[in-house]
């Protein structure tokens, strides 16, 4: 081979890449560093790699409307990710993905760098360890609150269980200590669908508590929310950050502000923009598609 | 944590003191006080329980088994069943196959077969009747045929994730079809005409009041063990599950439950419980015919419910004696008015008493000492 033919070869190669730009990278990986002799557990997640959730390339169309158009996204251990975008910019329903409520029609879901999330049904979805508040608070109405966090209690599932199930003490004890976390000890005999709408919320995100999950997804979390209750809120989160994974989709800014690290902006299904609050505000497309002047 | 202990609620037991009192009293009343007052008492006496009573009583006792039935999967989880009258006559069918064969060769025909098979000139005993002489194995199709079909037929629907109207009008059609199918000949279920004629139960003979009168007691225990059972459940956390994939299924996967195992449990078992009221209806009034499998029966026995109150194990039962007594009474005094009633009677509890009778005593109950509190 010529070095003239080595240097056209080199060049077409430019030319291909430029024509043709990487579908990788849109996701970090962390490295490879620790890929080495290191045993895949089977459900257990795996972070070596430094990201707890992987989307790539995902779509997904409801009657030819692109709802979620090649997004590729992806969140840290210990990571409270802010997700803010117009409305049907496909927040919820890219949760509904992460969930299993929702199959993609193309790209990757992970969970951990080994659990392909595809593979599985929201039951087992949850009980790997994403948990999820919807927009609308939804509780059950006609328990208690006291079983409404009985019920979301991290333990075997299966109807045998349940039938014979009894709450021990150190169950107990962690329920007790999420009722005073979210702030209903007072309430706790009380049936959830007398609670106000703040509560509501509230019981909800003590019944996520209660699944212990690793990654939290979050629907707009504080809306409704009395100023107070949103402060609470926001203690709360930024003490569960560092334990637990968050991805907390809202509309409210100062609420976001308090709380977020990065934040992601969302539009038309795809990533629009990522950085810190001020850098995102600072964009000019965010600007246009979302915050308005 | 370091904050002041909260103090949790404790489940509530089995029954209260006075719930364990009135089932005793329930007990006692079955057990003891009508067979007393039936066979004992002369029947010129006040006191006296005439055998029309046991056998009317003894038939809503029977339903009030499909009402509480119907209550766990309609009124706990949700799910209305418009097809619970075919688990009914299946466990029926079981039974009268078990009693045709008891028959022997008393029929009409004087032959070892049922008289319907020998009608259509068939010389052998169909494949299905191959357990129909064993007791044993009666009581055992009794609740796994019904079990089968709901099991099979539920896992189906439910992994589909049919909810709603959509699961309820399937419901009605499988019950259709299969009164269809039971209808021909060359079914083997004698058509038409189904079973009748029975003449004795484990070689004791059907037709005595003594008979009947353990039917009746068998019948009595059979409910109260039913009631017991249904409480247990639904006390348990199985059963506050239950309640949860009503109010927000959603919830319930994304809680890490996986709602098919419940809903086809509790589907199963109230499949099953109609097939042991099945069983216990047909020897008390002497005939199963696939009418028993009509979409009516079926819509009744959701009435029951709704009337005496859903989501309330008590108000089943008293839902199954009101309608039921109505209409023995009815159907005597004016018969063509009958079905008027019942529409209206449906209509009226759904527009006025979402929560059944019940749900108007609770009401009552509570303006009464609203009214009293006001007085003091």
């Amino acid at each position: 081979m010529t070095p003239e033919l080595m240097e056209q070869n080199a060049r077409h190669l430019d030319a291909y890449r430029a024509a043709h730009p990487a579908k990788t990278g849109n996701t970090e990986s962390g490295g490879r560093s620790a890929a080495f002799s290191r045993l895949a557990v089977p459900g257990e997640v795996d972070i070596t790699h430094g990201r707890i959730l992987y989307l790539e390339d995902v779509s997904v169309s409801f009657d030819g409307f692109k709802a979620i158009n090649q997004l590729s996204l992806d969140i840290a251990p210990g990571e409270l990710r802010c997700i803010i975008g117009p409305n049907g910019a496909g927040k919820t329903t890219m949760m509904d993905i992460i969930t299993g409520k929702t199959r993609p029609d193309a790209g990757r879901v992970f969970f951990g760098s080994t659990i392909d999330l595809l593979r599985y049904k929201e039951a087992e979805i949850a009980q790997m360890g994403i948990g999820r508040k919807f927009q609308k608070p939804t509780v059950f109405e006609q328990l208690t609150v006291f079983e409404n966090l009985e019920l979301a209690l991290k333990t075997n599932k299966a109807v045998t269980q349940s039938m014979l199930f009894k709450l021990d003490s150190v169950q107990s004890d962690r329920l007790a200590e999420v009722l005073h976390t979210i702030h209903l000890a007072d309430s706790v005999s009380r049936q959830a669908g007398f609670l106000s709408h703040g509560q509501k919320q509230w019981l909800e995100i003590g019944m996520l508590l209660m699944q212990d999950p690793k990654l939290l997804l979050l629907d707009e979390p504080v809306a409704g929310m009395t100023d107070e209750e949103t402060e609470r809120t926001a203690e709360l989160f930024l003490s569960l950050k560092g334990k637990h994974s968050l991805m907390v989709v809202e509309h409210d800014m100062s609420f976001i502000n308090t709380i977020s690290d990065i934040v992601t902006v969302l539009c038309d299904g795809s990533v629009l923009a990522q950085g810190t609050l001020a850098q995102v505000q600072a964009d000019e497309r965010v600007i246009e598609v979302y915050l308005g002047r | 944590m370091s904050s002041n202990p909260v103090s949790l609620p404790s489940h509530p037991p089995l029954l209260s003191r006075t719930g364990w009192a009135a089932f005793l009293v329930a007990l006692i009343v079955v057990c003891a006080v009508a067979p007393v007052l039936n066979l004992l008492v002369p029947s010129e006496s006040i006191f006296h329980l005439s055998d029309y009573g046991v056998g009317l009583v003894g038939r809503i006792m029977c339903y009030t088994i499909c009402a509480l039935a119907m209550d766990l999967i309609w009124g706990f989880t949700g799910i209305l069943s418009l097809g619970h009258g075919l688990f009914f006559a299946l466990g029926g069918y079981a039974m009268g196959m078990y009693l045709m064969r008891q028959i022997g060769t008393d029929g009409n025909y004087k032959s070892e077969l049922p008289d319907f098979m020998v009608f259509l000139d068939w010389k052998e005993l169909p494949w299905h009747w191959t357990f129909s002489d064993s007791f044993i194995a009666t009581l055992f199709l009794i609740i796994a045929v019904p079990g089968l079909v709901a099991f099979v037929f539920g896992y189906f629907a439910f992994r589909s994730r049919i909810k709603g109207v959509y699961f309820s009008i399937i419901t009605q059609a499988m019950t259709f079809a299969a009164m269809l199918l039971f209808f021909r000949n060359e079914t083997g279920f004698g058509g038409n005409n189904g079973f009748t004629d029975f003449k004795r139960i484990l070689d004791i003979p059907i037709a005595t009041p003594e008979m009947r009168m353990t039917l009746f007691v068998l019948t009595g225990v059979t409910l109260l063990g039913f009631f017991l059972m249904a409480r247990w459940l639904i006390n348990s956390k199985f059963g506050r599950v239950l309640q949860a994939v009503r109010d927000a299924e959603t919830r319930v996967m994304f809680s890490g439950y996986n709602p098919l195992g419940y809903k086809l449990t509790i589907w199963t078992i109230s499949a099953m419980m109609c097939g042991v009221a099945g069983a216990l209806y047909v020897p008390q009034v002497g005939i199963i015919n696939p009418g028993e499998m009509s979409p009516a029966n079926s819509i009744e026995i959701a009435i029951w419910a709704a009337v005496g109150g859903r989501a309330t194990l008590i108000g089943p039962i008293l839902g199954a004696f009101i309608v039921s007594g109505a209409k023995s009474w009815l159907t005597v005094a004016y018969p063509e008015f009958w079905l008027y009633f019942l529409g209206a009677l449906f209509i009226g509890v759904t527009l006025f008493l979402p929560d059944g009778v019940v749900g108007l005593v609770k009401r009552l109950a509570k303006t009464a000492s609203a009214k009293s509190g006001d007085k003091a």
